[in-house]
């Protein structure tokens, strides 16, 4: 890159790095509170759906033809109603992230072995109790694995919400790519790639820790 | 007084031709040992989980201990109704000390009387509990989970017990040992036990009175002798004979 002089990866990070960081955070930012939201949101949703295998069919059905559009065209026609900014960018990463969250906690909470349902209603556990003291612990190994992948997707699909002002590491990208900037589209990936990969560590922590040593 | 009574109890499920029981009626007496004998399909199962209501009767009445079952809420009633299945259900995730307290920790016990009543469990079915209390279900072989979900059933001492088929995926040494065991903590506590099983030699030797039933009706509700001296009809007779109890001695067979 001749423009640059003699500037270099490490270089261009030490000058540019209150960028970097700023964008970084922003891009954290945005995966935090979409997974909180949409852990909510499938939570209400998981337990309201717990007694029809039918219609969580139907639902993970719907969300997951919403998964398959693409999120450019998502974004666009949530702008009209929503306008630019972070607000529409957690909206439509909310929505995504309901057929990873729901397809993965319904198939864990189904296949948790009937005979411990049946020992648990048997003996006066509440349905409430049931489902929080045994169905939930059970399916944890599957809720968790709908986790990673929802922080994995999100941080992916976060950097296009750069294109509708959103803010984070999508934006280092895009102007990166719009000035031709190598080393703005490498960093850009590489904090991406960090946050995903810090994300599927630590979640693999709490896997261990909660610990199956039952299993 | 009478523990356990069904009149004219009656339920249809929409998958099976006959009914799963058909005007059942019967009265059993506190501290009763009843041994309910049949094959696959004859009702025996729907008969006891009618009593913790996992199944609701289509018509007739259930009462424990004078009262109505229709007219109390199921989790509290279950809560007095101690209940033990053949595929044990213990809980994998929970250690066995976490597993026999789920109920008391629903309770609200304090943590010294739960302790404590976990070990007098873990004594009661001949486990040592400084050696078991922290193990996980996966740790222990068929018979010793078995035990413990007898413990887990016991625990709240209640006054009436379900037990389905509980030894039928044991091996038969075991089983033996677990029959004598279930005999003298029943003998022990004169609680009213309910236990299903299609293995005659079995229903024989736990039950004070044994109910026999074919296609969702009671054949025969009676002591182990008086269905071995007077069989109520061919089917009983031919059930006898088929298991080879048909000398009269009873007494003698185990």
């Amino acid at each position: 890159m001749s423009q640059n002089g003699g500037e270099n990866m490490i270089t261009y990070f030490i000058k540019h790095y209150d960028l970097l960081l700023t964008a970084f955070l922003e891009h954290l930012w945005i995966v935090f509170v979409t997974l909180l939201i949409s852990l909510a949101f499938a939570a209400v949703l998981s337990y309201a759906l717990l007694g029809s295998e039918k219609l969580t069919n139907v639902f993970v059905q719907i969300f997951g033809a919403i998964y398959s559009i693409p999120s450019l065209a998502l974004f666009a026609m949530l702008i009209p109603i929503c306008g630019l900014g972070n607000d529409t960018a957690i909206i439509v990463l909310c929505v995504y992230n309901q057929y990873l969250l729901l397809r993965n906690i319904m198939t864990g909470m189904q296949n948790v072995d009937k005979s411990y349902l049946e020992a648990g209603t048997g003996m006066g556990m509440s349905h409430w109790q049931l489902v929080t003291k045994v169905q939930v612990p059970l399916a944890m190994p599957s809720i968790v694995a709908g986790i990673r992948l929802a922080i994995i997707s999100t941080t992916g699909i976060a950097t296009i919400a750069a294109t509708i002002n959103a803010g984070g590491l999508g934006t280092i990208l895009l102007s990166g790519l719009r000035t031709m900037n190598v080393y703005k589209i490498i960093w850009g990936t590489i904090l991406s790639v960090i946050i995903a990969l810090a994300a599927d560590l630590i979640l693999k922590w709490v896997e261990a820790k909660i610990g199956r040593k039952g299993m | 007084m009478t523990a356990v009574e069904l009149s004219h109890v009656n339920k249809q499920f929409s998958n099976m031709s006959y009914k799963a029981l058909d005007d059942v009626s019967v009265q059993i007496e506190e501290g009763e040992f009843i041994t309910i004998l049949g094959s696959s399909g004859c009702g025996k199962t729907t008969l006891i989980k009618m009593l913790n209501r996992l199944y609701e009767p289509d018509g007739g009445a259930i009462r424990l201990f004078g009262k109505d079952i229709k007219e109390q809420d199921p989790v509290q009633l279950r809560r007095g109704i101690g209940y033990v299945i053949q595929q044990i259900g213990l809980f994998p995730h929970m250690t066995v000390r976490d597993n026999i307290a789920t109920i008391p920790k629903i309770l609200k016990w304090d943590k010294e009387r739960i302790d404590e009543q976990v070990d007098r469990m873990l004594s009661l079915v001949r486990l040592e509990p400084k050696e078991f209390r922290d193990r996980y279900p996966a740790q222990l072989s068929g018979g010793q989970q078995q035990r413990i979900g007898l413990a887990r059933a016991l625990i709240c001492d209640p006054p009436i017990m379900l037990l389905d088929e509980p030894f039928g995926a044991i091996d038969a040494i075991n089983r033996e040992k677990l029959q004598t065991e279930l005999k003298r903590i029943h003998e022990e506590s004169r609680k009213t036990y309910l236990f299903v099983t299609h293995d005659i030699r079995e229903a024989f030797k736990l039950g004070t009175r044994v109910i026999i039933m074919d296609k969702g009706k009671i054949l025969q509700f009676a002591k182990p002798e008086e269905i071995v001296n007077h069989p109520a009809d061919e089917f009983v007779k031919n059930l006898l004979g088929a298991s080879g109890i048909d000398n009269g001695d009873v007494s003698e067979w185990w």
